[in-house]
């Protein structure tokens, strides 16, 4: 493989993790993955209106309301970020 | 091991709804997305909701929105889906059907955190629409007319933001200016890089513009100001001339006018008195209505309070908000308020609603205003208020859902002729147990007792113009009863019909005469009275007669045929005789075509198991023109022209078939297609009616020609959106009927049986169920079925509600304190649906107003035993100390002492959130005592964890209690531990078993197969599966094989190889599956997936029933959004073959509505296999007849071919 093809895949990489959202790259830490696991599951639950039945029968409360939580969980779906290491 | 899977029952609930004006003209409609099921409905005049249009689209529909081009005539619809493109539907009249105007594809297909399709909003104007995703992605469209005025729609703007989370999105009115779409929006990039927490706790949504520039075809941000950390949704604001413009902000607790340039007006949302202080007000639908001069707002809170917000304003000034308490309904996942004064309300869970105005809250009520906001230190100042009877809105007509149904069981616990469904349906206090019955319902309008045994009944018009029925005859079997039609029916003897004999046919002849056919002669009654006799020649009598408005034909005994006319003057004149060779047993003649002058065709059914058909024609008048042979004697016929296919809502389109109906006297209808030119008959189809030979009736349904069939059950054969249908009426057994028309029902059937005269309508056609409904207290859960006594045992609970005594004295106590003047006198008595009591006056009826909100550590919840016979609650044991039941099963343990016990799994102090918790796991067992009917405890024994899954197993109780299986034997104190697996992965939530095997399975990791040996006393898993799924049902299919239904909306079989299966059962040391473990923990054996199904709705339960008597079973499953399927399995290489030939076909050629490739949805999450799709084959009929043509063709048949196997495929099931 010559230089100029890996500085291509590269760029491809590149634009495909600057257009679709959670594509990994090699250092991707443990945290990074899973918070973008959850995102993703908690906007499939919203998107499957009937998952989102279902979960608001488990706990009881208005689909509107199990929505809107889902939403706030996005924010922070796997707590506070670990501290980085410096290196 | 092919499947043919089938819909019976439609998705119930409703995931969006929009109102609007999509078939032009006047009348307002109301479009439902019902999760892959777009339907359009309409409030008929009578305030009753109609279907008027029905469409499967095979894809998730996750919102709606309509829009009109300016200046245009009616509404166009927009879907966002999960087929990552933006489709655009017209309603189209005259076909009834949606056209789709555009379908543009934007990104990759399924429900995706950055594929749009999530939120939808339209620019008021109709010039452009948004369609946003969760997260980062928008995309705007521009919306045009070409110059032949059809809709254009442009390439897609961006209005992309990364790391930002989208909560809601609106179009803001802004006149003929620019369009500009308002979204609320949260950036979490910095959130995620800070491991300090203080960005994620400084996170701040924002209230954004984008502005379409449509000069410079471009979207940009115009605006973005922070906005309430609660804000969840946005409502347009009317602007340009009619209003302030701007949105309103939908927070928790508030709502916020917001509009760019101006300040902030906030209000808050009134609370509920009793709400604990730990819990928010979210507004989860919203509605806008604008009138002439004024506009208002609807909001609805989670909790079912309508509020009516108003903005003050002065131009483009607003000075104050208002929101004023409206009334209570049950919590809508939609609201729309239509333009007649109604406001269909789309319930989350349970029935739909549709209201009517009485007011517009214009009375005063609690309110709170922007301008007297108080601030204090905890914030701003609450606003209380009481939830009252309903005063602006009362309600008049009801939509039924089943959604969620929780458990069905498909049983024939009545002893009928065919099962019923028990289905645990809906949610805290609106749940219900329906008992669902596969027919129409029908609505009685009156029944009177007859002096004596009526044989016969006819209804009679006095003249052909007449609307209404004037006569109904009764023929005893020696006497004739008329009957006159008024006011009231009262007998009458001036009629001219002879009364001192039975009579044999009663009808309107020519213009305006009667007729009277009697076993001696023909009695016509002239118009001026006179009567003009006919005589059997000799002593001969008639036995059988078929007539119709112009034509007559008798038959007298030993086999002679004797043809009649009426002439031009209405004399009747006999044309023509014809001896046949034996008795006849039955006779009919086809109704006179429109503009003819006689039906060309007489059927004739003879003893000797043969149906005739005979020429009318002058030229080759009573000569057979064909002959059938059929399995039994004819009992009854009928000529019934159906238009087989849709094509339009009349069907129009399609040519009409002739279709000769016969019942046999085997019970059997016989169908058959008469050539209208040749008379021959060919395609026949049979279908087992019941146990007595069907009598057919002609009646008419909707104005069109129906067929009344009367067996050990009534049937009605109708066409309906262009089917035809033949289904069972759940009413009782008919010897006779007749339509009937009059003042007050229009279109209804008088029929007689027993001694009994019944004139009754048909309701709600076209459902395939009809139910009855048992209301129960709180969610139900689980149920079992007694299995000696027939009665059954539900378990109920509800999470953060207050147990029934403690509402009982909060009620007392609010009754006391707000006086009981307006709430009128305080039931303190009434137990909330405890039985039959419920009161529908009751001013604060749960079912209505929900229960109030406890905290969410509380639960409740109860084991009832419900008399299905009666509907009667026998017994009802509340749990107490927030325990919730969430298992049941009935067990007989080895020592016989008891006989049939009640186990029931409950759990103490559940809590899910912030971290799995309980206190105490226990298992109840109960004696059944007074015939079953009430319940006592014998002992409850502490387990540590859930017991999710119950099931009796051997003479024990096997319970799965966490991860662990345990065997449990009755001891006198408590259940004693036997022997207990604990290598299970997550948590079991289901358990079945077959003779020495147990199929246990796991909410996270699918089945596992089990044995017990009891030499050992030991329980080992020797097989599992490889496939992680999240089970929600399953059910146990044969010795190896089971199905299971996942969280995702996928149905799947495994089975465990044959070869592995023998190894097993033949071991005789069990050694070696002991010994022998699987790699990477897993168990040694793994099964084979055989069937995968993707239903796109949460399957909660599965069963192997039989819907018809005598027919082969099939897999039934319920969802959450109350659809009921069925899985049937092909019996025949070759019908496997033409149906994957079909379902191809139709994939190809009639792709699905709203842009989602069928074979993807389908195979959504894993590859469809060995399914097939029955509901795509039956989309066949609505395909346009030359369409239908070509795929017949490709298949070798004609498409009436392809349409019966459809119907016999669809009647192998139901």
């Amino acid at each position: 493989m010559q230089a100029s093809d890996r500085f291509n895949i590269n760029s491809q990489l590149e634009h495909l993790q600057a257009k679709y959202v959670g594509t990994g790259h090699a250092d991707l830490s443990r945290f990074e993955w899973a918070v973008n696991i959850q995102r993703d599951s908690y906007a499939s639950y919203i998107g499957h209106y009937p998952m989102l039945a279902y979960f608001a029968i488990a706990e009881n409360e208005s689909i509107g309301r199990e929505r809107y939580n889902f939403m706030q969980k996005m924010l922070l779906p796997c707590g506070l970020p670990p501290e980085r290491e410096d290196d | 091991m092919y499947l043919y899977s089938l819909t019976l029952q439609q998705a119930t609930g409703i995931t969006c709804a929009i109102n609007g004006n999509f078939s032009g003209g006047k009348a307002q409609e109301i479009a439902v997305a019902r999760g892959k099921i777009l339907d359009l409905l309409r409030p008929d005049e009578n305030g009753k909701i109609q279907t008027i249009h029905s469409v499967e689209v095979f894809g998730a529909i996750r919102s709606l929105a309509q829009f009109r081009l300016t200046g245009g005539q009616k509404d166009y619809i927009v879907v966002g889906s999960d087929s990552g493109r933006i489709v655009i539907l017209e309603y189209n009249k005259e076909k009834n059907v949606f056209d789709k105007v555009h379908q543009e594809t934007f990104g990759k297909s399924g429900c995706r955190r950055i594929v749009p399709g999530q939120y939808l909003a339209v620019d008021p104007k109709g010039r452009a629409v948004m369609v946003g995703a969760c997260e980062k992605q928008k995309l705007v469209y521009v919306l045009n007319r070409d110059t032949a005025a059809r809709l254009t729609i442009s390439s897609p703007l961006e209005a992309h933001k990364s790391h930002t989370i989208c909560y809601s999105v609106c179009g803001v009115d802004c006149g003929f200016d620019n369009p500009v779409f308002a979204a609320v929006e949260l950036d979490y990039s910095e959130a995620d890089q800070d491991p300090t927490g203080q960005a994620s706790s400084e996170a701040q949504k924002h209230l954004t513009f984008y502005e379409l520039d449509l000069g410079l075809n471009h979207v940009s941000r115009k605006w973005s100001e922070p906005v309430d950390n609660g804000a969840n949704m946005l409502v347009t604001v009317p602007g340009g001339a009619d209003g302030p413009s701007g949105v309103l902000v939908c927070a928790e607790n508030f709502v916020i006018y917001k509009n760019q340039g101006h300040p902030d007006v906030r209000a808050v949302i009134p609370r509920r008195a009793d709400l604990p202080a730990e819990r928010g007000v979210l507004v989860v639908s919203a509605a806008m209505h604008k009138q002439k001069t004024t506009f208002f707002f609807l909001l609805q809170t989670e909790y079912g309070d309508v509020f009516k917000a108003t903005l003050d304003h002065d131009g483009d000034h607003v000075s104050e908000l208002k929101i004023k308490y409206f009334d209570t309904i049950p919590v809508a996942a939609s609201i729309c308020v239509l333009k007649l004064g109604f406001l269909f309300a789309a319930s989350e869970f349970g029935n739909h609603g549709l209201y009517q105005f009485q007011a517009i809250g214009d009375e005063p009520d609690v309110e709170s205003s922007s301008s007297n906001l108080m601030e204090t230190e905890d914030g701003f100042q609450p606003v209380f208020f009481q939830p009252r009877r309903l005063k602006n809105l009362v309600r008049i007509d009801q939509v039924e859902s089943l959604m969620p149904l929780m458990d069905m069981k498909i049983l024939n616990l009545f002893e009928e002729e065919t099962p019923q469904i028990f289905s645990l349906c809906g949610r805290g206090p609106r749940s219900s147990l329906r008992i669902l019955r596969p027919g129409l319902a029908i609505s009685e309008m009156a029944v009177s007792q007859l002096p004596g045994q009526p044989s016969a009944v006819w209804t009679v018009k006095k003249n052909v113009s007449d609307e209404f029925d004037a006569y109904i005859v009764v023929s005893f079997t020696n006497a004739t009863l008329v009957l006159s039609i008024g006011e009231t029916v009262e007998e009458v003897n001036d009629s001219g019909f002879l009364d001192t004999t039975p009579s044999l046919a009663v009808s309107l002849i020519g213009d305006d005469s009667l007729m009277q056919v009697h076993p001696n002669g023909i009695r016509h009654i002239r118009e001026d009275g006179r009567i003009n006799e006919w005589r059997t020649p000799g002593k001969r009598s008639i036995v059988k007669v078929g007539y119709n408005r112009l034509q007559v034909v008798i038959a007298l005994s030993g086999g002679e045929l004797i043809y009649f006319e009426a002439d031009m003057t209405g004399q009747l004149m006999e044309v023509e005789k014809h001896e046949m060779s034996g008795d006849v047993a039955c006779l009919d003649i086809a109704p006179v075509p429109e503009g003819r002058q006689r039906s060309r065709f007489l059927a004739v059914g003879s003893y000797d198991n043969t149906v005739r058909i005979l020429s009318l024609d002058p030229d080759d008048c009573l000569q057979i023109l064909s002959v059938q042979s059929v399995s039994s004697a004819p009992e009854s016929l009928l000529f019934l022209e159906v238009q087989a296919s849709i094509g339009g809502d009349d069907g129009a389109d399609h040519p009409a078939s002739l279709f000769l109906n016969s019942g046999l006297q085997n019970g059997v209808l016989f169908r058959t297609v008469v050539d209208m030119v040749t008379g021959q008959l060919s395609d026949s189809r049979s279908r087992f009616l019941g146990l007595k030979p069907p009598k057919l009736f002609a009646i008419s349904v909707r104005g069109r020609s129906a067929m009344l069939c009367l067996s050990s059950r009534p049937w009605l054969g109708y066409i309906h959106r262009g089917h035809f249908h033949l289904t069972p009426l759940s009413y009782e057994t008919l010897e006779f009927a007749a339509p009937f028309s009059s003042d007050q029902c229009a279109e209804g059937v008088v029929s007689v049986a027993g001694d009994a005269l019944r004139i009754f309508m048909f309701d709600r056609l076209g459902e395939t169920f009809n139910e009855t409904m048992v209301p129960l207290r709180y969610t139900p859960r689980k149920f079992v079925v007694h299995p000696k006594k027939k009665l059954l045992v539900i378990v109920e609970s509800d999470q953060g509600a207050f147990t029934a005594e403690e509402r009982e004295a909060a009620r007392k106590e609010s009754f006391q304190a707000g006086g009981a003047g307006e709430n009128g006198n305080g039931s303190a008595d009434q137990m909330e649906n405890g039985g039959d009591d419920e009161d529908k006056e009751d001013p604060l009826c749960d079912e209505q107003y929900g229960y109030p909100k406890a905290e969410s550590e509380k639960w409740v919840s109860c084991i009832r035993v419900v008399d299905p016979k009666t509907a009667d609650t026998t017994c009802l044991l509340e749990l107490q100390d927030n325990e919730a039941a969430y298992s049941v099963c009935t067990v007989n343990f080895h020592d016989k002492e008891y006989g049939t016990l009640l186990a029931v799994g409950t759990v103490k102090g559940m809590q899910f959130w912030p971290k799995k918790r309980l206190v105490a796991g226990f298992i109840h067992i109960y004696r059944f005592v007074e015939e079953g009917r009430k319940l006592e405890l014998l002992h409850k024994t502490q387990v540590e964890g859930v017991p999710l899954a119950l099931c009796q197993f051997q003479g024990r109780l096997l319970a799965g209690i966490g991860p662990v299986l345990r065997l449990y034997d009755l001891g006198k104190k408590r259940l004693l531990r036997k022997c207990e697996n604990k290598l299970f992965p997550n948590t079991i939530i289901s358990i079945q078993t077959y003779r020495d095997r147990i199929y246990v399975g796991d909410i996270q990791e699918s089945f596992h197969y089990c044995k017990y040996r009891r030499d050992e006393n030991q329980l080992y898993i020797f097989a599992d599966d490889c496939v992680p799924r999240w089970l929600t049902a399953s059910h146990h299919v044969d010795f190896d094989t089971m199905a299971g239904a996942d969280k995702f909306g996928n149905i799947y079989f495994v089975r465990l190889p044959q070869d592995v299966s023998e190894e097993i059962e033949e071991d005789p040391t069990g050694g070696k599956i002991k010994w022998e473990q699987g790699k990477l923990n897993g168990a040694p054996n793994k099964v084979d997936e055989i069937v995968q199904f993707h239903v796109g709705d949460v399957v909660t339960c599965l069963q192997k029933a039989s819907m018809i008597p005598g027919g082969s079973e099939s897999i039934m499953y319920g969802t959450v959004m109350g659809s009921i399927g069925a899985l049937h399995a092909f019996t025949s290489r070759d019908d496997v073959d033409f149906f994957s030939h079909l379902e191809m076909h139709m994939r190809q050629e009639y792709p699905p509505l709203c842009g989602r490739d069928h074979m993807a949805y389908r195979s959504a999450y894993f590859p469809v296999k060995d399914v097939i799709d029955g509901d795509l084959c039956e989309q066949f009929p609505t395909l346009p007849i030359d369409l239908q043509r070509k795929i017949a063709d490709e298949l070798d048949r004609t498409p009436a071919e392809i349409l019966k196997k459809l119907e016999d495929a669809r009647n192998k099931i139901i």
